[in-house]
């Protein structure tokens, strides 16, 4: 379950998702008017140049404004509002993108109070404490290596590793997730977050952060997008664009001598408003130009890119840049770990065996009676499958008192009770055998092969025995455990083969145990008994091979991996090794997400792939419009060409432009939701895409400047 | 049979021809640029030049061999002009003045073949077969040279290099182009087409005029101006002349000649990057767009408005009657389909919208299926750009044949693809701007205009074939249009080098069902459609001012 990263006030639910579905953001109107201010105080050409094409809207409506001032009228008026909007909503874009990174900025800021250090001088872990000397320093002068002791009730001062207690972690303030984790010295549950608030106990946190640099300030700059970095793709697309800028700008400029000889060579055709004899006028020639410009494209781009990053934000996951989410949509190979990603954490009891004519019953409660001291997660599983299945209810030790409890070791391998005479011991197949043999039993030939046959099919065999006094032991049956796999887990992988990604799935259990999860999970390959180097191969050799490699970890062992893999999730709850090591950390420590980063990878290319076709398809009518209306006066035959049958040539010109600037308003929305993605193949997507944004993007501008013109030729100047 | 029947007729036989010659020529030019052994001959070639034809290149040298060779050739073909009236079966020609000297030496050093002057009343026979002839083979050899270096772009595997330019051009003059001239000539001369060393043979006409008829080795130059899609004619008239193309079938013959190796260099492709299916598309794509433009050609020649195309059911003036209207129709649209520029009828004469037709053929960048080797070059650039932004739908960073399209690859595309309008709107811009050009114009309004741009999107593409209608023999027209033809031709040729560089220095990323599928029908409509967007939204409002002003009504 993900929350998000703010509750907002009032409690919004969190983010819905349906399986197989990257869902978007919200856009609120309000919304939009709070990010005007920021969207004027981006008219500033000093930045607005780093976006080449709404910078030379911005020129061309300077020039108009200087060409309507000179020569005032309706259509000059309307023409410069206009192309002032077309600035202004590209920057509002941005602006409503960048907010709702701001909002969740502020929130982690008040996390981040300056706090006060209690840190140990001339103490080394494992010292006793008391030889320690306390300093107070101020959090932000904490250096790498300085010891730090964080009591209940204080605030952890910067990011690092506990070395020595253990302690509840109230972690809200940037999970989001209200109920405290446990932290401790040592494993992997050992790395602490600054501006987390320690709840319970007492710990000495070894500082691993740079001053200014923690966990908190680097969300704080991810989610407002301070220094956001163009991406590879980006940069890409941005060429392109400029590209194409260059060439209206030329087609249009080269435009004018021809334009000239045209009115000249037709001394009789009277001035229009579009041309006279010093050529096609100013105003009418800037139109044309910011019409013709990806201008729909350049005004959504950086947006795009903003609102993906904070997509991956609500999802509680923090990529720490921009380049590995769309690594995320390029990845080949994912590999999974078994426990915890592809199966629930533990195995389960799945069926119980009898044998030598025992009842289900009687093996069922003998099973159950024998697990109530065994605190394992497989021990209590069998309590819960004997209720579950069998309706047995759960006995508490109290209600026996006069059993004798045999607990669970990893010594024994085996849990039991000894009561009224009888003893009843469940455990690992070797052990309960033996013990069954040194109380005079001879376990029959049937047991030996019920085991062998459970851990054939990969499962756990578990056996129960029982010894009545005077009599041999013997065995009641054996407990089949198995792992079980997340539900829909099948699903998702089935959608990730459409999408052409291979998913490995990594465990450290033996091959006939790793295979028969594998195939009831459906994953396409597996890795058996795998050891840290193992993995760490595995990357290298599916890297080798061109392909790109996603994968999670959380211990110190999986730094190295992480590190190595194109798209590397660390879990928050793992080591600060981990952590470093990734380029993105899951807050939520769920490593299911992985699937999710790569939906939203995808999703985010997709979107600026598919607007910029539209953009450059609006293109199309827009010559019709404009073409038109600006030469049908000198060559009637051009009036061919007005398909639409626009009311006059100004009003095809101020339709045309208004389309343009209406457009990036109405696609505000899908920039920061990003467009619908369903896990499918590539061809379907793309016939998908091309017929909504290509197809779509050719016909929606005819009706929508034909529409826009209707309303237009009633203003006055239009004719 | 009626008119437009037999057109189609005509059309459809080259279709079919070309469809069965294009997968054993295309397989026969993998042999020879995979092929690891040199002949004899091409061996006294590299110890004579002094070259190592084993050594692989990087793109880097690979541009450097193309630049040198080519400067090299202007010099030679400009010097051998300048001197001519001093050498051997000069016939008499006074030496060529500077400005066309430079003007025709690159012309058919970039295989355009623009001519500004008549070739059977300026240039003597040495230069004609010495200078001009030569160039009309290495020149189409150096654009199959580069095509093939660029498709070794997308089949290496992270080597980086492109093969050896001296042995690509090397080998594509002896082992292709040669062999196929040597036949096809032999073809020409018993159909009809002169073969000698005349310098002129003085007739008394049936009105009892004088008139002198210039011979020459003009079977041997026929058949590599159309087989290298050069286009430069040994008669002023070029292929209109009997004596260059005699006869109807001749006519098949040679446009045939001059779609051969741009149809079959994407089996070559197909076959260097180990599927085959990639040139299948590749040549489907070409496909469309010129059966697209070959039946707007004949509609609009057919079927145009007019008192005159009306009256006689078709577009007559400047067609000859031994061809007819619809298979002058076909051989302008394929000239101009190609980059060779030849003609048999006189384009400035067309319809507006045939004439339009003409133009948006070059516009496209010749890629259907345009010049020797520049046109494949040309289109691969094309489905880098539409894999870029079609690639981004499927949500992976674009990758064709396994390369990934990245900055770097998509700067280089945009450059490539920018080059060829910024010299067409430009050069037509600045003619149009400046008044004493605007004089050289001998039509007025709309249909000069056409002229003009004809003659700059002509220059730019390499293309050679000429509206006409203009004085072009000219020093500004003549610095104008060699420049327009110098920067078109080699600009492109470094940024698409380049490109190939690049991608030659990637390790392939494996096929998956998240990858772009290339080969099907989607992709090769997706394409076609860009390269006509594209086309369109460049060239729109000059085309407006154009042919569409004097064509729509």
């Amino acid at each position: 379950m993900t929350t998000q990263l703010i509750k907002a006030p009032g409690g919004t639910a969190p983010y819905p998702r349906q399986p197989g579905r990257v869902g978007g953001g919200l856009l609120d109107p309000a919304m939009l008017v709070r990010a005007l201010p920021d969207a004027a105080r981006k008219l500033n050409p000093a930045t607005l140049w780093r976006n080449p094409v709404m910078f030379i809207v911005e020129v061309g409506a300077v020039w108009s404004t200087v060409l309507a001032v000179r020569d005032p009228g309706w259509f000059a008026g309307l023409i410069v509002l206009w192309l002032w909007l077309t600035v202004l909503f590209a920057n509002l874009a941005e602006a409503v993108a960048e907010g709702r990174g701001k909002a969740q900025a502020e929130t982690l800021r008040r996390a981040k109070q300056d706090v006060v250090a209690r840190r140990l001088v001339g103490w080394e872990p494992g010292a006793p404490v008391r030889s320690a000397v306390e300093e107070l320093v101020p959090g932000p002068r904490l250096q790498p290596g300085d010891l730090v002791v964080v009591e209940a009730g204080e605030t952890i001062p910067g990011d690092g590793d506990v070395v020595e207690g253990i302690a509840s972690v109230d972690e809200s303030a940037i999970t989001g997730e209200s109920a405290p984790v446990i932290r401790e010295s040592g494993g992997d549950r050992s790395a602490v977050t600054g501006g987390t608030k320690v709840l319970s106990d007492r710990i000495v946190v070894r500082v691993t952060q740079e001053p200014g640099e923690s966990f908190i300030d680097r969300m704080i700059a991810l989610v407002e997008g301070a220094n956001r970095q163009k991406t590879p793709n980006e940069i890409a697309l941005n060429i392109l664009l400029a590209a194409l800028t260059i060439i209206f700008l030329l087609a249009v400029a080269t435009l004018q001598p021809l334009a000239i000889y045209a009115k000249t060579g037709q001394p009789g055709v009277p001035d229009s408003v579009a041309l006279t004899g010093d050529g096609v006028t100013g105003l009418v020639l800037v139109a044309l130009l910011v019409c013709l410009i990806p201008t729909t494209i350049g005004a959504l781009l950086s947006a795009i890119g903003i609102a993906g990053m904070d997509r991956l934000v609500q999802r509680n996951v923090l990529a720490m840049s921009g380049r590995a989410v769309e690594a995320a949509g390029d990845v080949n190979t994912l590999l999974l770990d078994k426990t915890g990603t592809i199966t629930l954490g533990n195995r389960q009891a799945s069926r119980f065996v009898p044998v030598g004519g025992v009842e289900q019953a009687e093996l069922a409660s003998a099973a159950q009676l024998s697990s109530l001291a065994d605190e394992t997660p497989e021990g209590r599983s069998v309590v819960v499958f004997a209720k579950t299945e069998y309706g047995l209810r759960e006995r508490s030790p109290g209600e026996l008192v006069h059993a004798e409890w045999v607990a669970f070791t990893a010594q024994t391998r085996m849990s039991g009770i000894n009561v009224d005479g009888v003893q009843v011991r469940k455990g690992a197949a070797t052990a309960v055998m033996r013990w069954v043999r040194e109380l005079g039993g001879h376990p029959t030939e049937d047991v030996g092969a019920i085991v062998d046959g459970i851990s054939a099919s990969g499962g756990t065999p578990l056996v129960v025995a029982e010894c009545r006094d005077g009599t041999p032991a013997r065995v009641l049956g054996v407990v089949h455990l198995k792992d079980v796999v997340k539900q829909g887990m099948r699903e998702r992988f089935e959608e990730m083969r459409r999408m052409g990604i291979r998913t490995v799935m990594i465990t450290g259990d033996n091959p006939l145990t790793a295979k028969a999860i594998a195939d009831e999970a459906g994953v396409d390959d597996f890795l058996a008994e795998a050891r840290p180097e193992d993995k760490m191969a595995l990357i290298k050799r599916e890297q080798e091979g061109g392909k790109l490699v996603a994968m999670t970890g959380d211990g110190t062992n999986d730094a190295p991996a992480l590190a190595q893999a194109d798209v590397g999730v660390a879990m928050n709850t793992g080591t600060s090794a981990a952590k470093e090591a990734g380029n993105m950390v899951d807050l939520d420590s769920n490593p299911t997400k992985l699937i999710e980063i790569v939906e939203i990878g995808k999703q985010l290319l997709i979107t600026r792939g598919a607007l910029t076709t539209f953009s450059i398809a609006n293109d199309i009518a827009k010559y019709f419009a404009i073409i038109p209306a600006m030469f049908a006066a000198v060559y009637p035959g051009l009036d061919t060409l007005n398909i639409m049958r626009l009311h006059s040539p100004q009003s095809a010109i101020l339709s045309a432009v208004v389309f343009n600037a209406v457009i990036i308003v109405a696609l505000i929305p899908l920039a920061l939701r990003g467009v619908r993605y369903r896990p499918s193949s590539a061809s379907t997507l793309l016939s998908r895409n091309l017929y909504l944004y290509g197809l779509g993007g050719i016909v929606a501008p005819f009706v929508g400047i034909k529409l826009i013109d209707l309303i237009i030729q009633l203003l006055p100047g239009m004719s | 049979m009626g008119t437009a029947a037999a057109g189609v007729v005509f059309l459809v036989s080259l279709v079919v021809v070309l469809a069965a010659v294009h997968v054993p020529f295309g397989d026969y030019m993998y042999r020879v640029f995979t092929s690891t052994r040199h002949l004899r001959v091409e061996r006294v070639v590299y110890r004579l030049s002094g070259v190592d034809p084993d050594a692989e290149q990087r793109w880097s040298a690979y541009a450097r061999g193309v630049l040198a060779f080519s400067v090299v050739s202007v010099l030679f073909l400009y010097g051998l002009q300048r001197v001519q009236s001093h050498l051997l079966l000069s016939l008499g020609f006074a030496n060529v003045k500077p400005d066309l000297a430079w003007n025709t030496a690159v012309s058919f050093v970039t295989n355009t073949n623009w001519q500004a002057y008549s070739g059977e009343s300026t240039m003597g026979h040495l230069v004609q077969m010495a200078g001009l002839a030569v160039q009309n083979f290495v020149s189409a050899a150096v654009g199959i040279a580069v095509a093939i270096a660029v498709v070794r772009g997308f089949a290496r595997r992270g080597s980086g290099e492109l093969g050896n330019f001296w042995a690509d051009l090397v080998r594509t003059v002896v082992r292709i182009l040669l062999p196929v001239a040597v036949v096809g000539a032999v073809v020409l001369v018993a159909a009809g087409v002169v073969q000698n060393f005349h310098g002129g043979t003085e007739v008394q006409t049936l009105a009892g005029a004088h008139q002198v008829i210039t011979g020459g080795p003009v079977a041997s130059q026929e058949v590599i101006k159309e087989l290298g899609t050069n286009g430069g004619g040994f008669y002023n008239v070029n292929s209109a002349h009997p004596f260059e193309n005699p006869t109807s079938w001749t006519n098949w013959v040679e446009i045939f000649l001059l779609l051969g190796i741009g149809f079959s260099l994407p089996r070559t492709f197909g076959r260097m990057v180990g599927d085959r299916r990639q040139g299948y598309a590749i040549v489907a794509i070409m496909t469309v767009l010129a059966v697209g433009s070959q039946v707007a050609i004949l509609a609009a020649q057919l079927a145009h408005h007019g008192t005159v195309p009306v009256a006689v059911g078709s577009a007559m003036e400047g067609v000859d009657t031994r061809f007819g209207v619809p298979d002058s129709a076909v051989f302008a649209s394929s000239t101009t389909l190609t980059s060779t520029g030849a003609v048999d009828s006189f384009h400035d004469s067309y319809t507006s919208l045939g004439g339009a037709v003409l133009l948006m053929n070059m516009m496209l960048g010749e890629v259907a299926p345009g010049g020797t080797g520049s046109g494949l070059y040309g289109l691969l650039v094309l489905a880098v750009l539409t894999v870029f932004v079609a690639g981004l739908m499927v949500g992976r960073t674009p990758e064709y044949l396994g390369k990934k399209i990245g900055a770097r690859e998509v700067k280089l595309a945009s450059l490539y693809f920018l080059t060829m309008p910024v010299l067409v709107l430009v050069g037509t811009g600045l003619a149009m701007a400046l008044p004493g050009e605007r004089a050289g114009m001998l039509s007025s309004g709309a249909h000069g205009l056409a002229e003009v741009l004809y003659a700059f999107t002509s220059a730019a593409n390499n293309n050679g074939s000429a509206f006409a209608g203009i004085t072009v023999n000219t020093v500004w027209y003549n610095t104008a249009l060699g420049l327009a033809m110098a920067f078109g031709r080699f600009l492109p040729m470094i940024f698409v080098l380049g490109l190939a560089g690049s991608l030659a220095a990637q390790r392939p990323v494996p096929v998956s069902a998240g990858t772009l599928p290339t080969h099907r029908p989607q992709f090769v409509g997706m394409v076609a459609g860009v390269t006509l967007v594209l086309v369109a939204l460049t060239f729109l409002p000059a085309l407006a001012l154009g042919p569409l002003a004097e064509g729509l009504h």
